[in-house]
């Protein structure tokens, strides 16, 4: 080859640039592929990534219902901007005004109480300050009753709360952070963002909790599958086979199930303390509503996960590397240490991998077995979502703890790499 | 090596039975002796108890009875990693995770070997084996033909006194293999070292040995030099294993002395030399190589037999000419000659007469 043909585009034989010619050849295949995987697609679009992307929208906007809250209120939205809570005045006349306007509209569309809710998230109080005002504000008259500033402290002494009125200006665009300082624990004051006192951050402390006993399910899971998985892969395969029906056939059940067998076992009354008791120890052991029970059955139930890609590269590593290392004078831990453990840290990785990103979101588990110091992040946000109706604030938990998995997904992938994982 | 005897063996087999279902023995009464510095290979057809035996000597299998003892010590109960008994493996082995030079480096770490030393060492097996370069490299980033080498030099670097080599050629092509099986006979002379080899490619066994074990139904069949294995054979399958054969079966008609006559199945007479038949009227198989055949009546014996053969093929090769001839109703019956200036170049449907040396044409078991 010349160095004259390294600069000039290679052409192929009817004088068309060779990748021209080899797109065109691919096209039909690409489209062909493309075809086939369209359902598929379509069928993830719809029913994953669109509703997922909607949810994440939920945890900055700022909404009552259905309705953004600048439309809700445009006219306090519009007269609040020129007031400065740091002021320590309470907001001027055409600000109390609006509000009887924005207040009247919202009783006769019934939506003054959703307004109350919504503010309510902000700060407890709103909820009856709002419903209590929709009828006497509707009677008002809007053009001739001013100065309506009295008239609304008449109704009640909080409508001249600075506070209340700094968290209606804070709130008054159509995105908000407070979902989201909510979800850090955080809150919004006249003075600015702070944390809430220290025995008042339940997400932070739920969060933490989470990741910890879903690290400590993932330690659990590999100290018990790894043995495990190293005995499927040097067995002959015929029995290997059977053993691996074993692992899975828990994997089959129903997860409910499997739960409420758990339940069952570690009860007070149940199986596993009757046999403490019969062995002669009078203390009956809290294992359930408690974290000791939600470690026992997570790590139980996500057994599988460990022992499955564990198992598919242990497969592959032939026994003469154990026995070379042997022949060369290693001895037994010494051959495990050095030479089989470092070619199983890509089920290692996979395996963790697998039951940490499992553990962190579920949900059934830590519910059932749980009790009051072993739920997770999990069971608040179905808690938000479910009984308060506090979706923007479910919504801000979620979109955290997506973040977080993906945070630890990339220092993971930093540290070990991704590329190295197999899981099968 | 000939004089090996009990006393100066350094790996000895004494009575060795390995079985592993309790049902089946897969070795038999093994007994064999090894002299220090003896290249010793262990030929046999899969399954004949060639590879159990070599992993009984390295400790990964237990014999179920008999003793194994290593320069005059019982190891059956030494684990595999106190026996420091260098090994190399068909799929080489090689630790996929380390590189080159801490694949080299491994051994003599789990010795406690100093840092300064351990280099050193590793430095002089590469250079060894040629692969002087190619220390920090990975394993998977070499040919098969260069990770054989780097398997060798790892087997070698801590200075083992045995060594045993399980068909390590096995997974290369046939010129490396070729390159290599002169490589490894010149180390092991060299260094000095004893080698247990275990193939079954028997032209690997013959140009590679001091002696050969051929191995079958968990029996040493014969134990002997290349030249005396492939020559005399001393029995039927170490002839069919050995090299290419012409075999006929008939009777043995009378014995005298060294030679024999035997008539064959379709009723014609030959000569033979008796190897394992005693009497007169017992079935035999003689068995004759096909370089060893002669057609040209002037070289064979006064009053010597011959057959009458008809040309079905002539096939040549370069080096050789190979022919295809019936004899006796066998229609395989090959004839191998050297491509000289004067050679013969048989035509197919030539007839011909061939006879043989009588010592050549051996008559062994049916």
């Amino acid at each position: 080859m010349s160095d004259a043909s390294l600069d000039a585009p290679v052409l192929s034989a009817d004088g068309k640039p060779l990748k021209q010619s080899l797109n065109q050849a691919l096209r039909k295949q690409k489209i062909r592929a493309l075809i086939l995987i369209a359902p598929l697609l379509v069928f993830v679009m719809v029913s994953f990534v669109a509703p997922i992307g909607s949810m994440l929208m939920r945890s900055v906007q700022n909404t009552a219902g259905v309705d953004y809250i600048p439309d809700l209120m445009p006219n306090v939205v519009a007269s609040i901007k020129d007031w400065d809570p740091r002021s320590g005045e309470t907001p001027p006349e055409e600000v109390y005004r609006g509000m009887a306007i924005d207040l009247a509209a919202a009783f006769e569309n019934r939506s003054h109480t959703q307004l109350g809710r919504r503010f309510n998230y902000e700060s407890p109080g709103f909820s009856s300050l709002f419903r209590s005002a929709g009828r006497p504000v509707s009677r008002w008259d809007l053009e001739n009753d001013g100065p309506f500033k009295e008239k609304f402290l008449d109704l009640n002494d909080d409508w001249g709360n600075i506070e209340y009125w700094a968290s209606i200006k804070a709130n008054s665009g159509y995105y908000t952070t407070s979902y989201f300082l909510a979800a850090f624990d955080a809150e919004r004051t006249s003075e600015g963002i702070r944390f809430k006192d220290p025995d008042q951050r339940i997400y932070q402390k739920l969060m933490l909790r989470t990741l910890g006993l879903s690290l400590l399910i993932t330690f659990c899971t590999l100290a018990l599958g790894y043995p495990v998985a190293w005995l499927l892969a040097d067995l002959p395969v015929r029995t290997s086979n059977l053993l691996l029906i074993l692992v899975l056939l828990p994997f089959w059940t129903s997860l409910l199930v499997r739960t409420s067998a758990w339940k069952i076992l570690l009860q007070d009354q149940g199986v596993i303390n009757n046999f403490w008791v019969w062995l002669g120890f009078a203390e009956r052991l809290p294992l359930i509503n408690n974290q000791t029970g939600v470690i026992i059955a997570m790590t139980h139930i996500l057994l599988p996960f460990m022992i499955l890609p564990l198992y598919s590269v242990m497969k592959t590593i032939p026994p003469s590397y154990l026995r070379a290392a042997k022949s060369l004078g290693a001895s037994n831990w010494t051959a495990f240490w050095r030479v089989y453990f470092p070619q199983t840290t890509a089920g290692i990785g996979a395996g963790a991998l697998l039951v940490f990103i499992l553990a962190v979101g579920y949900f059934i588990t830590p519910e059932l077995v749980g009790g009051a110091d072993g739920t997770f992040i999990s069971n608040r946000i179905y808690f938000q979502f479910a009984v308060s109706g506090n979706w923007g604030l479910a919504a801000a938990l979620g979109t955290l703890m997506l973040v977080v998995i993906l945070v630890l997904y990339y220092i993971y992938d930093k540290l070990v790499g991704v590329d190295n994982v197999k899981l099968g | 090596m000939a004089g090996s005897s009990a006393n100066d063996a350094f790996v000895a087999f004494e009575r060795v039975q390995k079985s592993y279902d309790g049902e089946t023995l897969v070795v038999k009464d093994l007994n064999l002796t090894m002299p220090k510095g003896e290249f010793l290979t262990m030929l046999g057809p899969s399954g004949s108890g060639k590879t159990t035996c070599l992993m009984m000597l390295a400790g990964f299998e237990t014999a179920t009875h008999g003793e194994i003892l290593l320069d005059g010590k019982p190891i059956n109960n030494i684990p595999p990693h106190k026996r420091g008994i260098g090994m190399v493996f068909q799929n080489y082995a090689l630790f996929p995770h380390m590189t080159v030079a801490e694949n080299l480096s491994f051994p003599l770490e789990v010795r406690k070997v100093g840092k300064s030393e351990r280099e050193e060492k590793v430095k002089r097996a590469l250079d060894m084996v040629q692969m002087g370069k190619f220390g920090g490299r990975r394993p998977a980033q070499l040919s098969g033909g260069q990770q054989q080498r780097i398997a060798l030099a790892r087997a070698l670097v801590f200075e083992p006194e045995l060594v045993l080599m399980d068909e390590p050629l096995g997974a290369l092509d046939k010129q490396l293999r070729e390159t290599l099986q002169f490589e490894i006979t010149r180390l092991a002379h060299d260094l000095g070292i004893t080698t247990v080899y275990v193939t079954h490619d028997q032209t690997e066994a013959l140009t590679m040995s001091d002696r050969v074990a051929v191995f079958d139904d968990g029996r040493i069949q014969q134990l002997a030099s290349p030249d005396v294995l492939y020559e005399q054979p001393q029995n039927s399958f170490v002839a069919q294993f050995i090299g290419e054969n012409n075999t006929m079966e008939g009777v043995v008609q009378e014995i005298k002395g060294d030679t024999c006559i035997v008539k064959l199945d379709g009723g014609e007479v030959i000569d033979a030399k008796p190897v394992n038949v005693t009497k007169v009227g017992e079935r035999t198989r003689v068995s004759i190589r096909p370089e060893r055949v002669e057609f040209n009546k002037d070289r064979l014996q006064p009053g010597a037999h011959t057959l009458k053969a008809e040309v079905l093929e002539f096939i040549y090769m370069g080096d050789i000419f190979r022919t295809r001839l019936r004899v006796a109703g066998n229609e395989d019956f090959v004839v191998k000659t050297r491509n000289a200036p004067d050679q013969v170049r048989l035509k197919p449907g030539q007839q011909i007469e061939i006879g043989w040396l009588p010592e050549d044409c051996r008559a062994l078991d049916a």
